[in-house]
């Protein structure tokens, strides 16, 4: 097994290898990717049509959309699976064929719980930036989705599952990930009802007090707040799914 | 020598095609479920390599606008008739300069000229940032179901959870 393992994987190794002698140079101005015409479009118009200064955001919840909304599904979709999989309602106890893994119960430490206590504001605070200035820095509902995510993540690391719980219970956290898709999908429902195209955003200057340009600015940070949501409860669901069995009592 | 040489021309493909073997090998023969997916966490992080690194343009910066371009827009936005023009008058005038330093004087002339050759292509950030998506979505969804099987076998080698549904069945 390991041989024939390792003769499949040298095969390809050695298959790509040779393709990539074609492949364009390191940084070559010159490559197809970077000089085909659609490249050359977003950099040159994005600013003209949207004016978003962060190409990859433009791109990410304009120009790609579709893509972007397909993706906080695929998100959402992975959090309701891992809960399918995992979740045991009730209260009886069940106890896995590996034997009963007995945690012994947090002593409160103060070190952590007075760092943890100012970290998490900030962290929180920081997320909301990277939401909100997305459109001039490097950031977006991803990222910042996921910082915020992190936040109640390492509450429940720092005292336990049922403090996480207690600030954000599992009912709110699912409400909030459906919120966040039907924000985005909702989006591109309004620009269908105007009389344009499923998340083409510059029809919505009808409803803003924008023109067309700022109307799509503006729709991509409502996007953006959408996929925020999704990805922050989502990836709060998994964790404490994970790390409860799916029991959301006991955690690390 | 010559060998040397294709390593050093094409470092990004070497590094992203060993990387990329790495995770297939552990992909394919460890019996560990969660080295399995150590491996599988591999491979995606090879693919990510390899689509930033066809990103890379030489002379160029990350795909944000600086403030200026940003000003200068926003007294001239809705001026989208035209704007074609402009791009390309503005793409033989920088080119012109040669790349160099750009005057701030280019961007007050008007409406934002912007140099394609001075900003990376953003298309392949845009790709990865949801491919790392796909990734945290399908690691999750991985580890839950080693989780179920864990609680069910009490075990998560292959090879031991094979033996005991092999023993179950006669």
């Amino acid at each position: 097994m390991k041989a024939l393992g390792l003769i499949a994987v040298l095969g390809t190794g050695l298959l790509l290898l040779a393709a990539s002698r074609d492949f364009p140079n390191w940084g070559d101005p010159s490559s197809p990717a970077s000089s085909y015409r659609l490249s050359r479009h977003f950099i040159t118009q994005t600013i003209n049509e949207t004016a978003v200064p962060n190409m990859v955001t433009a791109v990410l919840a304009d120009y790609r959309g579709y893509d972007t909304l397909f993706e906080a599904v695929v998100i959402f979709t992975a959090g309701i699976a891992v809960i399918g999989i995992l979740r045991r309602y009730g209260n009886r106890d069940f106890i896995p064929a590996g034997g009963e893994v007995h945690l012994t119960p947090k002593q409160p430490d103060l070190i952590v719980e007075s760092t943890v206590r100012l970290l998490i504001p900030v962290i929180q605070i920081f997320a909301l930036y990277v939401i909100a200035h997305g459109h001039h820095s490097p950031g977006g509902g991803f990222q910042g989705g996921v910082i915020f995510g992190a936040s109640f993540i390492l509450l429940a690391l720092a005292r336990d599952l049922r403090t996480a719980q207690n600030w954000v219970a599992e009912k709110r956290m699912l409400i909030l990930a459906c919120c966040g898709i039907l924000i985005y999908a909702g989006i591109g429902v309004l620009c269908q009802l105007l009389g344009e195209n499923f998340l083409d955003y510059q029809i919505l200057h009808r409803i803003l007090p924008t023109d067309p340009v700022m109307a799509r600015y503006h729709s991509i940070l409502g996007v953006e707040i959408g996929v925020a949501f999704t990805v922050t409860a989502i990836m709060f669901s998994i964790y404490s799914n994970l790390s409860s069995n799916g029991q959301m009592k006991e955690g690390i | 020598m010559e060998l040397l040489e294709a390593i050093v021309d094409g470092m990004n493909y070497w590094i992203f095609i060993i990387l990329m073997m790495i995770g297939l090998y552990a992909m394919i023969t460890k019996n560990n479920l969660v080295k399995k997916l150590i491996g599988m966490s591999i491979f995606q992080t090879a693919i990510l390599l390899f689509y930033i690194s066809l990103g890379v343009k030489e002379g160029a910066t990350i795909p944000i606008l600086p403030h200026y371009y940003a000003h200068t827009s926003q007294e001239e936005q809705g001026n989208l008739v035209g704007s074609s023009d402009q791009a390309h008058a503005g793409k033989e005038a920088s080119s012109a300069t040669e790349g160099g330093k750009e005057k701030p004087s280019v961007a007050h002339a008007g409406s934002p000229k912007i140099d394609p050759n001075r900003f990376t292509n953003p298309l392949p950030h845009v790709l990865m940032l949801t491919a790392i998506v796909v990734g945290v979505s399908t690691l999750g969804v991985a580890l839950s179901i080693t989780q179920k099987l864990y609680t069910e076998f009490g075990t998560i080698e292959e090879n031991e959870i094979l033996d005991q549904l092999k023993s179950g069945d006669d």
